[in-house]
């Protein structure tokens, strides 16, 4: 072989440079297995701490939210299946990349994505995306599973409205808990993407509705599919409420409403459960639990109608004539007058320089207080009021329950104004005018209430003086026990009145149906009584009413009660710019009312033995009984 | 005629032990790569391919074992411009992965020109060594330095920063063991310091950014285990997990719940380690330097200068090779990329490295020269 370049001492010296690389091999060789033993047994149990946590994940499982349903037990609100997408943080290797895949795939805004995945908490607990995603979206994800690491597809129960508007501002609706939520003690327990009630019932009974989320905790692979199912602390499903409306007294009463704005409330007096509490305008509650984008929320915000606002329980209006109920009620007990006192009514009231207008121009002649009712009196009122003082007259209002919470069940309440010279000295910082006084006696100036205190007062007249604490949830299903635990109607206060003022009252409301302001409201079903008043918005008004820009129109008031002569069912309606309660407003309460008396209802027995106790009360009520209340 | 002579010596106990090694370390492999993919769900899984590899190696050690290295290394000079040219229709034509462009198409499998361009090079340097008396630093450094530039060009432009490593290895060992002055190795070392800015510059431009990312981390990967350190955190997380007796076959749940990537391939040590624990790893270990003290002897017993440099390139780029993955996923060197020789699984790999054990055995073999 041709190896001209072999040359002996060259080789030699090569091999004898061997025994460097020998020792260079043996050292590093001695560094790995150093290595090696440093990560294997000295820092082994670390490592193994750290792989376990590597193929497992802890995933919530959301609670099932109770149900509710009506005093018939029909179902109001329930869960039904759907897939939510969430992001197991850990497994995510390319945060942007994600975000814009996501984006690409299922339209939304990549800032959204982030926020949703910067958002405060562990890291270890997966955050949710997006929630009710279609199945086209679910299997879009699905087909893209490899190129989406972290991504998982739940399916979870999703809030479902099955009467969509029916009842939404009583049940309000559901959401993810908010960041600011999240701060607060009583969500402490909660994580981003839990879904609290955030109006209505869903969110007054939040704390037993929500029921208690449980924990899986899932072996995953490197993309997030599940292996297998470790360890599982089970879920504990919501408490499920009977509600004491009648969806279908509900429904009539927002048909009634129809395309006007306003508000109905029913009550039973003998309980103070609600039976109907329509707003109108309303909104869906699915849709308002479902995501909204901002411009979505913008637009519900800023609607002139303001579908969000309950009406019922946060519109504020001057009660107008119906506060004459209280007025007259107060005037009798304060022996202002009595009820044989006649005042003549020539169709105003001079008062200083001011001429004070009854509704009826000319008169109404000679008025007793009866009459005064009947035909709502303006002028027999003013002079009332004046005899007793701004100060008398506030504290009868508050006897009647307003200028205070009813303390209904549902967030944020409103508790309208009952004037009085303290209120106005801390209120506006201004002396308190003798003028607004006579306002103030037929329910004008700053008098203003709620649809449902309105309704409270009129139960309470109803109910012979004692107020019952309007009720929204009978009986509650503790899901842990299987309890069905039913919540005892407490009466709350009894109007402090001599006997046989109520009855009179009664008698002068039944009247106002019979021949007085409010003969729209007769029915051949069922004596009703009840009490017009027309709230003035706008203080100078010239022309015929159709004539009247509708925004400046006035509010039309009914209350009434039926049967006269044992009160099942205690009503107000209110219609913002429907003109005169006793054309507007009255006709809706008459159907309303034949509508109850038409249905059967088997209210549950605890309840029905409530009742009969108390019409059988009711009956020989003597003044001394009710000191004892 | 000596041929012959030597040839009727058949196989001796030293070639058993040899080749026994190397089927150990071979199963050892398959064994790994079977652990992580035998779920895969497809006809043909990893772990079978590699064994259709190994097979295709063991033709290639056989010829490359019975042939004369002498003739062999005389086709180096075309082998090695074959191999360049084959490095440049990868840089045009070949299948990306990753951002690296290192594959060329054959079918249903894919030829990996660098790992082959690292025999070539062995081979190439030793036939230049040996076929002239090579006297003063420009024969001894700078020439053969010129001849390994182009290679390694290319194969940093794909960029295989781990190939371009080993070339860059083979060269200073060959020329470690070729022997030089003292004073010629001061004179490299002061370039080569002089120097590093520049090749730091034109290194780290070449790099694509999960490879600067991979570098950067190696510092500190538990910085963001879902970013940039995650390989190297995952692998030393699976290794030492492991413990002293290791999770069992397919126990491991770092590689076969795939938080480890590329098991079967960079990472097979981890999954091993994960899986045989720290007695298994030391087995390993052993069957290693055993085979690697193997081949030093026959660098020892080597009659001719051909025969001794091209062992110790082969040994040389064998040792790199080794040290550098296991270093890699035990968290001392960063990832760039090394496959481990005779366990990853891959094609081209295996059939070079069986191809240049092969080699080695062949040189033992032909020991007895004319003289």
């Amino acid at each position: 072989m041709a190896t001209a370049g072999l040359h002996d001492s060259e080789l030699g010296e090569l091999q004898r440079r061997l025994v460097i690389l020998r020792i260079g091999l043996l050292l590093v060789v001695a560094l790995l297995g150093l290595r090696l033993w440093h990560l294997q047994i000295r820092e082994g149990p670390y490592y193994r701490d750290l792989s376990e946590n590597n193929r497992t994940r802890s995933v919530i499982v959301e609670p099932a939210r109770g149900l509710i349903y009506d005093r018939n037990g029909i179902l109001l609100a329930n869960n039904v299946p759907s897939f939510t997408l969430y992001v197991s943080l850990e497994d995510v290797k390319d945060r942007d990349l994600l975000i814009e895949q996501l984006s690409n795939l299922l339209g939304l805004d990549p800032a959204l994505i982030r926020t949703k995945l910067t958002a405060r908490g562990s890291k270890q607990l997966p955050r949710k995306v997006k929630g009710r995603l279609t199945l086209r979206e679910a299997t879009l994800i699905e087909s893209h599973r490899l190129d989406l690491p972290g991504v998982m597809v739940q399916v979870e129960s999703q809030r479902n409205y099955p009467g969509g508007v029916t009842a939404s501002h009583l049940l309000g609706y559901v959401g993810e808990v908010s960041s600011e939520q999240l701060e607060k003690p009583e969500f402490a327990d909660l994580h981003q993407g839990s879904i609290v009630g955030q109006y209505g019932v869903e969110k007054f009974f939040d704390r037993l509705l929500r029921g208690q989320a449980g924990q899986k905790s899932v072996e995953v692979d490197a993309v997030g599919h599940e292996k297998q199912t470790v360890v599982v602390d089970q879920p504990h499903a919501g408490d499920n409420l009977y509600l004491t409306i009648d969806v279908r007294l509900q429904k009539a009463a927002e048909s009634l409403l129809g395309e006007e704005s306003g508000a109905i409330v029913a009550l039973d007096p003998r309980t103070g459960d609600v039976l109907a509490m329509a707003s109108r305008p309303g909104f869906d509650s699915n849709i308002l639990s479902r995501e909204l984008t901002p411009k979505q929320w913008t637009e519900i915000v800023q609607d002139e109608g303001r579908p969000l606002n309950n009406r019922a329980s946060q519109g504020q209006y001057p009660p107008g004539s119906v506060f004459k109920v209280m007025m007259a009620a107060a005037a009798l007990e304060t022996k202002t007058v009595t009820p044989s006192t006649s005042i003549f009514c020539n169709g105003g009231y001079q008062f200083g320089r001011r001429l004070y207008h009854d509704w009826k121009a000319g008169g109404h002649g000679s008025m007793d207080l009866k009459h005064a009712l009947v035909h709502s009196c303006d002028v027999y009122f003013y002079t009332v009021g004046q005899r007793m003082g701004i100060e008398t007259m506030a504290s009868f209002a508050h006897q009647f329950g307003l200028g205070e919470e009813t303390g209904i069940e549902l967030p944020s309440e409103r508790i309208g104004i009952v004037p009085s010279e303290a209120w106005k000295r801390k209120a506006k910082n201004e002396p308190w005018l003798p003028g607004e006084t006579i306002s103030a006696s037929i329910g004008q100036g700053y008098v203003n209430v709620t649809p449902l205190q309105m309704a409270s007062l009129i139960g309470t007249i109803a109910n012979d003086g004692v107020t019952f604490r309007p009720r929204l949830v009978q009986a509650v299903l503790d899901r842990a026990t299987g309890e069905l635990q039913q919540r005892v109607a407490a009466p709350k206060r009894t109007v402090q009145l001599r006997p046989g003022i109520i009855p009179l009252i009664k008698e002068a409301l039944a009247g106002v149906v019979t021949e007085g302001t409010a003969t729209r409201a007769k029915s051949s079903l069922v004596t009703i009584a009840g009490k017009t008043g027309t709230a003035q918005v706008a203080a100078l008004r010239t022309g015929p009413e159709k004539d009247i820009p509708k925004k400046f129109r006035d509010h039309a008031w009914f209350v009434a009660f039926a049967p006269v002569e044992a009160p099942t069912i205690a009503v107000a309606v209110l219609g913002e710019h429907m003109g005169h309660g006793g054309s507007a407003s009255a006709p809706l309460a008459k159907e309303l009312i034949e509508t109850y008396v038409r249905l059967d209802h088997p209210a549950p027995s605890g309840v029905t033995d409530g009742a009969v106790t108390r019409k059988a009360d009711t009956g020989g009520r003597e003044r001394d009984d009710r000191s004892g209340d | 005629m000596i041929d012959r002579a030597i040839n009727s010596r058949g196989f001796d106990n030293f070639d058993f032990r040899f080749i026994g090694l190397i089927f150990a370390i071979l199963g050892v492999g398959v064994l790994s790569i079977y652990s992580v993919t035998h779920d895969q769900g497809v006809a043909f899984p990893f772990y079978a391919k590699q064994l259709v590899w190994i097979a295709l190696g063991t033709v290639a050690f056989l010829v490359m074992w019975l042939s004369d290295y002498h003739r062999i290394a005389r086709l180096a000079y075309p082998a090695y411009a074959i191999i360049l040219i084959l490095l440049i229709v990868v840089l045009f034509e070949g299948r990306s992965s990753r951002g690296a462009q290192r594959w060329i198409p054959m079918g249903p499998f894919a030829f990996q020109p660098s790992e082959f361009a690292k025999l070539v090079l062995i081979l190439t340097l030793a036939h230049y060594y040996s076929e002239a008396p090579r006297v003063g630093w420009i024969q001894r450094v700078v020439l053969p330095g010129l001849l390994v530039l182009p290679g390694l060009l290319l194969i940093l432009k794909q960029p295989d920063l781990g190939s371009g490593l080993s070339f860059m290895a083979v060269y200073a060992a060959m020329l470690l063991m070729v022997g030089m002055r003292s004073k010629a190795i001061g004179v490299i070392l002061l370039f080569s310091l002089m120097l590093f800015p520049f090749a730091w510059e034109l290194m780290w431009g070449s790099l694509h950014d999960y490879q600067r990312q991979r570098i950067m981390t190696f510092v500190d990967p538990v910085y963001d285990p879902g970013g940039k350190g995650y390989h190297a955190l995952q692998s030393k997380i699976a290794i030492g997990a492991g413990e002293l007796m290791g999770k069992g076959l397919y126990g491991g749940t770092q590689s076969q719940l795939k938080f480890l990537p590329e098991g079967h391939t960079d990472f097979v040590f981890s999954v091993f380690a994960e899986e045989w624990g720290f007695l298994g790893v030391l087995v390993l270990l052993i069957l290693f330097v055993a085979l690697i003290w193997l081949s030093l002897e026959i660098v020892a017993r080597a009659k001719d200068q051909l025969g001794a440099l091209l062992a110790v390139g082969i040994i040389c780029m064998l040792c790199f090779c080794i040290v550098i993955n296991i270093g890699m996923t035990v968290g001392m060197f960063p990832i760039v990329g090394i496959p481990l020789p005779l366990m990853s699984y891959g094609g081209s790999a295996t059939i070079m490295t069986m191809a240049s054990l092969g080699l080695l055995l062949n040189i033992k073999r032909r020991r007895l020269s004319f003289f």
